[in-house]
């Protein structure tokens, strides 16, 4: 393999590693601030003992976070050399208030992991809400340095130099207002569905206690809230990306060939020799009512663009329907939960129900991970979009299959101890809780 | 002259400072886990899991931050250190990850799953791993041998950090760090006789480890790396006199038991050494081909940079204030 490719791989697991624990960094804060302050105000233990078993967790989990984020920024540099040269000072301004978000979610986090001895009560809930905020600062500025790859702005060149830059110009380039509301919530879908899983899961066990049936409830509230922002965000996205990327529409949708009052197409396979995509579900008209609000408005398809400059409709098109698929089952799965229990003014114990929100964490995570597939693998064969080519902007360095097998087996092994603690440590809850 | 450039460039000198002499001595701690030995082996050990848990986090940052400001402000340097560095950038990044997770692991799991041997092994050999790899990325840096006429690496991924002076220098990185933790650790531990004791013994040895490598670096440079002695004895000197005889004066202290002297006096030790390099390589960043102005990103950048730090840091220095003051002010403990 060359280095490149050997460089996207890298690059791409280590993102798809880090983006996991990330999330969980922005989402589980709120739930713990959530809950101890409800605990505070309702003088209520059994809130303040979910805070705390789920700060126990997280204190792992966002080490791992943490570490795997740092992997990401060595890799900037030590993968991607190239782009680093030219894009640095363009969109480093949301890295660098990244880095301060990150410094004051590391500081309150230690305040609050190890200050429940130290500090009273109110103190100790006070330290959750920076982490909390600083958390979703965090991914806000960093996925504005992303949207920048897709829709660069804020510089100006002159025969390939760079020649004046307006760095607020990049951070708040024109695919940050769609692409981060669209990341920000997603974290707190994936929060929300992942806790809501671990608890249906021990509820099926019969497990039946105010832990769970809260812990139950509180997930599920973050993502039933969240998953509608999830969809309100993400039409608005792809909405932006027919006009602002329209290599990755076509991609997305498996759009061969540019034409008027083109028919969205669910599922298939997209097949370069045929230029089609074959066995999917077309509903005409549907793609150009959808993007553009005009059932005969002009799509461009993948044929506008030279073969050099277009992405990888398989890839991007089956990655795009998983997202939206996914997406909308467990957004189905949280409106049934939501229903019954305003049926039953109770948490429903149905065992299908259950099952499907055990499910519906893993699913979280897979249509995350495949809206981000579709963000990167929709802007190839660019690095930054239409300036810099991904084959221009890797090291040259040797040994990268080597790099690559190290942090297989290093995330492989983060994966298993992290979900062997895990489970440790809700045994420990479990037997504290039954003395 | 001093523009935004140098400025931003003390900026970041300062962060690698705050890293060294912090998050080193997170890394020192990892050395005495590993050498943790004696009747007390598990009291020692337990005295760097308390020392580091509410603040290796956050002292982890400055590295982040030193990262993000050298791509924002000077990215063509970022890029070449890249692809210079690669290996011992790579081989630290593998020790910075190893060490951060089996910390966490140790410290959060072990009550639950019991003693965590394997990581704990691990978070030993990650922190005595990383600050040498590191410090030989900073002698390839220092001695000049990283070069890129125009902005374009010539030398070879092997070049300087593989080269005897590299590895004294890594040495001497480990042993600082082990050095600071002793002394930090005998602050921590100053109402606990036997652990001070303990603790004591340990800085002396870092001590003279560090003392010997420093002195055994310095004719290697003179051979190899001139550039470093030429720093140095040059703009350098005033502070590296300074590093000299604050030397016997950190050891003093720690020979003498006084631990808060002897924390002060290693703090300075590392500060006037990263110092005395900074300001005997100026107006470089990676001599020789790579200065601070000529390599800048353009003015809006490193406007837009100074502003986001000084904005961040209004809340930063606050929240770091708390952070200390709440988990390192003298402990009750000691007061009795």
């Amino acid at each position: 393999m060359d280095n490149t490719t050997l460089a996207r791989a890298t690059m791409g697991t280590s993102l798809g590693f880090h983006i996991v624990f990330a999330v969980l960094g922005v989402g589980m804060p709120l739930l713990m601030s959530v809950a101890e302050g409800l605990a505070l105000w309702r003088h209520d233990e059994s809130w303040m003992v979910l805070a705390r078993r789920w700060s126990r967790a997280f204190a792992v989990l966002f080490a791992v976070g943490a570490v795997s984020g740092t992997v990401l920024s060595f890799e900037l540099g030590l993968l991607w050399p190239r782009f680093m040269a030219f894009s640095g000072g363009i969109f480093g301004l949301p890295f660098s208030a990244e880095g301060f978000a990150f410094f004051l979610e590391a500081i309150f986090l230690g305040l609050y992991l190890y200050g429940w001895e130290r500090l009273s009560p109110l103190k100790h809930w006070l330290t959750s809400i920076p982490i909390a905020l600083s958390g979703a600062a965090s991914a806000v500025f960093v996925v504005m340095a992303n949207a920048w790859m897709n829709t660069p702005a804020g510089f100006r060149l002159s025969n390939g130099q760079l020649v004046s830059v307006d760095p607020l110009g990049a951070a708040l380039n024109p695919s940050t207002p769609t692409e981060d509301p669209h990341m920000l919530v997603s974290a707190y879908v994936v929060t929300g569905f992942l806790v809501a899983a671990v608890y249906a899961a021990g509820l099926l066990r019969g497990r039946n206690d105010v832990f769970h049936r809260r812990g139950l409830a509180a997930g599920m509230a973050m993502a039933a809230i969240a998953i509608v922002l999830a969809g309100v965000t993400g039409d608005s996205s792809a909405r932006f990306v027919y006009g602002a990327q329209p290599a990755k529409f076509a991609a997305m949708e498996g759009l061969y060939r540019t034409q008027r009052g083109a028919p969205i197409t669910i599922g298939g396979i997209p097949s370069d020799s045929q230029q089609r995509v074959l066995y999917g579900i077309q509903i005409p008209k549907g793609l150009s009512f959808l993007a553009a609000f005009d059932p005969n408005a002009e799509v461009q398809g993948l044929d506008s663009f030279p073969p050099t400059d277009r992405p990888n409709p398989v890839l991007v098109h089956l990655s795009f329907d998983s997202m939206v698929g996914l997406g909308t089952l467990i957004g189905l799965l949280a409106a049934a939960f939501w229903l019954m229990v305003l049926r039953r003014r109770k948490v429903p114990l149905w065992r299908p129900l259950l099952m499907g929100l055990v499910v519906a964490g893993p699913a979280s995570v897979g249509a995350m991970e495949a809206g981000w597939f579709v963000t990167e693998f929709g802007r190839q064969p660019w690095v930054v979009y239409g300036i810099m080519r991904t084959s221009d902007a890797a090291t040259s360095a040797p040994a990268l299959g080597l790099m690559f097998a190290i942090f297989i087996a290093i995330y492989a092994a983060l994966a298993l101890t992290t979900g062997r603690l895990l489970l440790a440590l809700a045994a420990r809850e479990r037997a504290r809780g039954a003395e | 002259m001093i523009g935004e450039a140098e400025l931003v460039a003390g900026v970041l000198w300062l962060s690698l400072t705050a890293y060294a002499v912090l998050a080193g001595a997170d890394f020192g701690g990892g050395v005495w886990d590993l050498f943790a030995s004696g009747p007390r082996a598990t009291a020692q050990r337990a005295a760097v899991a308390e020392a580091m848990g509410p603040v290796w986090e956050a002292n982890h940052v400055w590295l982040i931050f030193m990262i993000v400001g050298l791509f924002t402000a000077f990215p063509v340097t970022f890029g070449v250190l890249g692809l210079a560095l690669y290996f011992p950038f790579s081989i630290a990044l593998f020790g910075i990850v190893f060490r951060g997770a089996s910390f966490a692991f140790r410290a959060h799991g072990s009550s639950a799953v019991g003693p965590l041997s394997p990581w704990g092994v691990v978070f030993g050999v990650a922190s005595v791993v990383t600050p040498i790899f590191l410090g030989t990325a900073a002698a390839a840096v220092a001695s000049g041998s990283i070069r890129a006429p125009h902005g374009r690496l010539s030398s070879g991924f092997l070049d300087g950090w593989t080269s005897p002076l590299g590895v004294v220098i890594g040495l001497f990185a480990l042993s600082m760090c082990a050095y600071l933790a002793a002394a930090y650790l005998m602050v921590e531990n100053e109402h606990r006789p036997e652990l001070l004791a303990d603790f004591r013994r340990r800085a002396i040895a870092a001590a003279v480890v560090s003392g010997v490598l420093a002195l055994i670096a310095l004719p290697i440079a003179a051979v190899e790396g001139p550039r470093l002695l030429h720093s140095l004895t040059g703009r350098g000197l005033p502070l590296f006199v300074l590093a000299l005889l604050n030397g016997p004066l950190a050891l003093w202290a720690v020979w003498r038991s006084r631990p808060r002297i002897a924390r002060g006096a290693v703090i300075a030790q590392v500060v006037l050494v990263l110092w005395a390099w900074a300001v005997g390589q100026w107006p470089y960043l990676v001599p020789p081909d790579l200065t601070i102005s000529a390599t800048a990103a353009p003015p809006e950048s490193l406007t837009a940079f100074l502003f986001v730090t000084a904005a961040g840091g209004l809340l930063l220095i606050p929240s770091l204030w708390l952070l200390f003051r709440v988990f390192k002010a003298r402990s009750p403990q000691a007061e009795v």
